[in-house]
């Protein structure tokens, strides 16, 4: 830490960025990361489409957090703590299923899928002063949805999502308008993987297009391969094909936006998905000019937008749609889990193109992933030196900080840690 | 076509661990035929088809090709310096014969050895569709089932599992 308590040294005047390494090392920050930012910040839970019907349900554990994602007998999804109220075991088990009640295994005590302790067994035995209404499985102090992304905060006094999301949400529409119907779906078969890193580096790492060329020159061989002619680079400063912007959403929030060069499920072909596709995507296409004009279709269709909601939700709309979100798991180990999200009402060919596209780049099996995983794990082994070589250099495109953020600059890495810092120095 | 034995599918898959354990990748693509697919089902989806479902790995025959040529290239940080790997393959059991095409199930723990680090073992079942060729097999289809319910400390699949 500096000496002012500030864990960045932010030279606007200079145009230098300097990160304290020891963010990503030290117990006693992690700790506080789970009382400031995880406890304070809205918290990816999971997707609606994941509960399509009364009784759905899936357990998980969000920021440490066992809970049961859930959608009651009357349709209103819910996240409950995967916590009984009598001696505290969860109350369930399995990984997801369909239940009118969670039972737990302990004393039998068993919940409605919407909470409500429904039974426990020879109540007789308590006094009246035990109150089954008051016992119910409890909650997140909040928990609120938008475009079915659902979301938890431990805080009561928390602003309300769609506040917090602010102009996050405008990047979410983008993707949710690949859709006819505005639906969206978390398709079957969940990633989760660990990576020997602190969480954070994953935040880069999900919106940092400088290492494209050098950590995944296999995956753009692979590209070349499959006849997907990339130019090189024009403008100053400039790594990728295209030209593309860091943008600042408020909030800690923050995305990359490119002109693709790399081909879209919707709607962009590239040899890769084969001459057959033709056809077809010409059709999603029109159908999107037809439903949102030319402009925002041209949006939709044609740029490519690497979004995190801070602090731990990563969407990706570029090679395919996944949700990405990560906890960690100790200083060093974070658990991710990743998704592939697709329109409701996409035809058997254009899901089977997006879920192969998807594993062109993304995944522990994919042609990239893998590649980002290895820099991470390289950075966190390096940062054992951090007592003596404290300082990570972050200062990438501070000159441009003019609307002219370039996506490889670390304008938006800076974003990030600007906002985890001053969260990190408020008390709570 | 005379009835496969189980003895001689034994063979052929101690044959391909030994080339998948030891990187002899270009060798182990020549036993596949042209129409050859590799599958790994995500943990919580192992019935899933690839075309509905996230799949880790969903390989047609020239991604398999591109995946040996990516891993293969020192610029594949994943694997490179090169995991070693060392595969135990049992309770291998001849599903069906059906003319040319055998399919067969066995099972493996295959452990993983990366930056003086033991990476862990990778346990499951795999099922192979074999197509007679002579005296041995190709490899038609490669579907590798992981038992673990995630892959989590795993981490990645960046060899040939």
């Amino acid at each position: 830490m500096s000496a002012n308590g500030s864990y960045v040294i932010d030279d606007k005047e200079r145009g230098i960025f300097l990160l304290d390494r020891s963010v990503h090392v030290s117990e006693d920050i992690l700790r506080d990361e789970m009382r400031k930012i995880f406890a304070k910040c809205w918290i990816y839970v999971g997707h609606a489409s994941e509960v399509k019907n009364p009784g759905d349900f899936v357990t998980r554990k969000v920021a440490g957090r066992p809970i049961i994602f859930v959608r009651d007998q009357k349709g209103q999804v819910r996240c409950l703590f995967n916590t009984c109220r009598h001696r505290g075991s969860v109350v369930s088990t399995e990984r997801c299923g369909n239940a009118r009640r969670f039972m737990c295994v302990y004393h039998g005590w068993s919940y409605g899928n919407d909470g409500s302790l429904a039974r426990v067994p020879s109540e007789e035995a308590y006094t009246a002063a035990f109150d089954k209404g008051d016992l119910g499985l409890k909650t997140p102090a909040r928990f609120e949805g938008y475009k079915d992304f659902w979301f938890m905060n431990l805080d009561p006094d928390a602003q309300p999502l769609v506040d917090y999301l602010g102009k996050a949400t405008e990047y979410m529409d983008l993707v949710v308008d690949q859709s006819p119907s505005g639906k969206m779906e978390v398709l079957p078969g969940t990633q989760e993987y660990d990576v020997a890193a602190n969480w954070k580096l994953m935040v880069e790492n999900s919106v940092d297009d400088y290492h494209l060329p050098t950590t995944h020159s296999t995956w753009l061989n692979f590209m070349k391969n499959s006849g997907v002619v990339m130019e090189p680079p024009k403008g100053a400063g400039m790594v990728l094909p295209t030209k593309g912007l860091a943008i600042d959403l408020g909030n800690g929030h923050f995305t990359t936006d490119n002109v693709n060069f790399r081909g879209r499920p919707v709607a962009a072909w590239i040899p890769l998905y084969g001459e057959a596709a033709k056809e077809e995507m010409a059709a999603i296409r029109a159908e999107l000019v037809e439903r949102l004009g030319a402009d925002r279709a041209k949006r939709v269709a044609d740029t490519n937008r690497n979004l995190v909601v801070f602090p731990n939700l990563v969407i990706n709309d570029g090679s395919s749609v996944t949700i990405r979100t990560f906890f960690p798991n100790g200083v060093d180990k974070m658990h991710v889990t990743a998704w592939a999200l697709g329109p409701v009402e996409e035809s058997e060919s254009a899901r089977a193109r997006r879920l192969d596209a998807f594993l062109t780049f993304y995944g522990p099996g994919g042609f990239a992933t893998p590649d980002d995983v290895e820099a991470l794990e390289m950075v966190q082994k390096g940062l054992a030196n951090w007592q003596d070589d404290r300082w990570s250099e972050m200062s990438r495109g501070m000159g441009h900080e003019d609307g002219e953020q370039l996506n490889s600059d670390e304008f938006h890495l800076r974003l990030f840690w600007r906002k985890w810092n001053a969260m990190m120095g408020e008390q709570a | 076509m005379s009835p496969v034995t189980r003895a001689e599918v034994e063979d052929f898959l101690y044959m391909e661990a030994d080339l998948l354990d030891n990187w002899k990748l270009a060798e182990w693509e020549a036993l596949l035929t042209d129409d050859a697919g590799y599958y790994i089902p995500a943990n919580d989806d192992p019935q899933g088809d690839h075309r509905k479902s996230l799949f880790i790995i969903a390989d047609d025959r020239e991604r398999i090709h591109q995946r040996i040529i990516r891993v293969m290239d020192p610029n594949c940080h994943a694997e490179f310096p090169k995991s070693h790997l060392s595969r135990i393959v049992g309770n291998v059991r001849i599903l069906s014969q059906d003319g040319e095409f055998v399919t067969v199930a066995s099972t493996f723990v295959v452990h993983r050895y990366r930056r003086y680090e033991r990476m862990g073992e990778y346990v499951g079942a795999a099922r192979h569709i074999l197509k007679r060729d002579g005296d041995s097999f190709r490899i038609r289809e490669r579907r590798v089932f992981l038992k673990s319910h995630e892959l989590g400390s795993l981490g990645s699949v960046s060899f040939m599992l």
